[in-house]
């Protein structure tokens, strides 16, 4: 008995280079989502990191400043396997972020990653997708819509629920609109209307009773805060997706990316490994417990 | 029209705890109505004698504040009830509501429900079944919207206002 703790599962090596070093990746363009949220694409770098697939994230370095943990928000370009163009969508937090959103078209910016889990938007083929996302949960989604709608045929009916605070919130209004236009059923739902607000009112779960999908041959996907997440799990539950089709994407405190100094402990999960895309049955009872 | 009424009520998960009876009593008191989009069907602080089984369209709730005019809490869509307000004294609105697609909806009296409920308490109970799961829910949804979770830290710090002040 040596007691080695044969249980715990193996740390994952970063890959050489692009796990520990930030690559230098130029601003390419910057867009204003919001009052509060940009989407930055990033372009001609040096050496690209490694491609992403939807639903990973970056950290991404503000230099001088610090590292914040970014999901991908587009599809960028891939080509040879490397991430030639990112596109990320982020809102003014704090320090970091803040330093982000105002980083002007020519700025560098470092990139690490990619890190954790994919959305797995393939294994949904055959299937319908539901899409539910939460405030700026909307960004690490907008890849699994890309997806799907480049590979149509693949896949049967889409909704996207979408929640905001307010309309001025909303993330890629025109896009939206072109979705809804393409065949996809889009529903929003804000918190607070203001007076030019003809939409609807309310909390996201709210539409997903009236949305069009068959619940036992479906594959949802949620991103959102964490009350958020774990009330629309629930509800996508109670209408009859099981459990174990409902995948959520998790926020913690990531810093190495590669679970290696456990920041982002989650109870037996480090979610920059084993996240941050997880289904929903392995995380419902984490999200209850409290101080987790 | 009561006939039409009671299969139209029996499609609709929201009465499904009644019996075939009490729905078919309930569609005694009920008849299809229309609103254009943009009619108003009450007024905050009004009389509460009717609600309504929305089946399409859609009716906004809404508050008259000074200075910000009529700002709209909730929307409600086809299947969901509107009005509990006539459920209990003083039956007064305590909100205004608005339709805001074109609207079909069957319209309940709200005072021969109440006589029905008072003379058969197991229909009563019936009512009562069917109404506070909807109640429980929109209580529940409304604490949610309270949390303001998409809000920014700094957005929550303005709205609750410094914590150790």
């Amino acid at each position: 008995m040596t007691g080695r703790r044969t249980a715990s599962p193996a740390l994952t090596e970063p890959a050489a280079g692009t796990a520990a070093v930030p690559r230098f990746y130029r601003v390419a363009s910057r867009r204003e989502d919001t009052a509060d949220t940009v989407t930055l694409e990033l372009t001609e770098p040096a050496q690209p990191v490694p491609a992403f697939a939807p639903g990973q994230f970056a950290m991404l370095t503000a230099f001088g400043i610090g590292e914040v943990p970014i999901s991908v928000s587009g599809l960028g370009d891939n080509g040879g396997g490397r991430a030639r163009r990112l596109e990320h969508t982020l809102r003014a937090v704090g320090a970091v972020t803040r330093a982000l959103h105002a980083a002007p078209p020519g700025s560098l910016i470092g990139v690490r990653g990619p890190f954790g889990t994919s959305w797995d938007v393939a294994s949904a083929a055959g299937r319908d997708i539901v899409i539910v996302a939460g405030g700026i949960g909307l960004a690490p989604l907008r890849p699994v819509m890309l997806t799907a709608l480049a590979d149509r045929s693949r896949y049967g009916r889409i909704v996207l629920l979408v929640g905001a605070r307010t309309p001025g919130d909303l993330l890629y209004a025109d896009e939206l609109e072109r979705w809804g236009c393409d065949g996809v059923e889009v529903a929003v739902i804000v918190d607070r209307a203001d007076s030019g607000w003809n939409g609807e009112v309310g909390v996201v779960t709210t539409l997903i009773e009236p949305a069009g999908f068959a619940p036992d041959n479906s594959v949802a996907f949620v991103c959102g805060p964490d009350v958020m997440m774990r009330f629309t799990a629930d509800a996508l539950a109670a209408r009859g997706i099981p459990v174990s089709r409902i995948r959520v994407s998790l926020e913690r405190n990531m810093r190495c990316g590669v679970g290696w100094c456990g920041h982002c402990q989650f109870g037996p999960l480090l979610v920059c490994r084993d996240g941050p895309v997880v289904s929903y049955d392995r995380v419902a009872a984490l999200m209850r417990v409290r101080e987790l | 029209m009561t006939g039409t009424v009671a299969m139209r009520l029996s499609a609709q998960p929201f009465f499904a705890v009644l019996t075939d009876s009490q729905r078919g009593a309930l569609a005694e008191d009920g008849t299809e109505v229309t609103f254009a989009a943009g009619e108003r069907l009450f007024d905050e602080g009004g009389v509460a004698d009717m609600f309504w089984l929305i089946e399409q369209g859609g009716i906004a709730l809404d508050m008259r504040v000074p200075g910000r005019g009529d700002q709209i809490v909730e929307t409600l869509g086809p299947g969901t009830v509107l009005g509990w307000s006539w459920l209990h004294p003083p039956y007064r609105w305590h909100f205004g509501a608005v339709a805001r697609l074109a609207t079909t909806a069957i319209a309940f009296d709200a005072a021969s429900v109440r006589r029905r409920c008072d003379a058969d308490p197991a229909f009563g109970y019936a009512m009562l079944s069917a109404f506070t799961p909807v109640i429980t829910e929109r209580l529940q949804t409304t604490r949610i919207r309270l949390l303001d979770l998409y809000a920014t830290p700094s957005q929550v710090r303005h709205a609750i206002g410094p914590v150790n002040a």
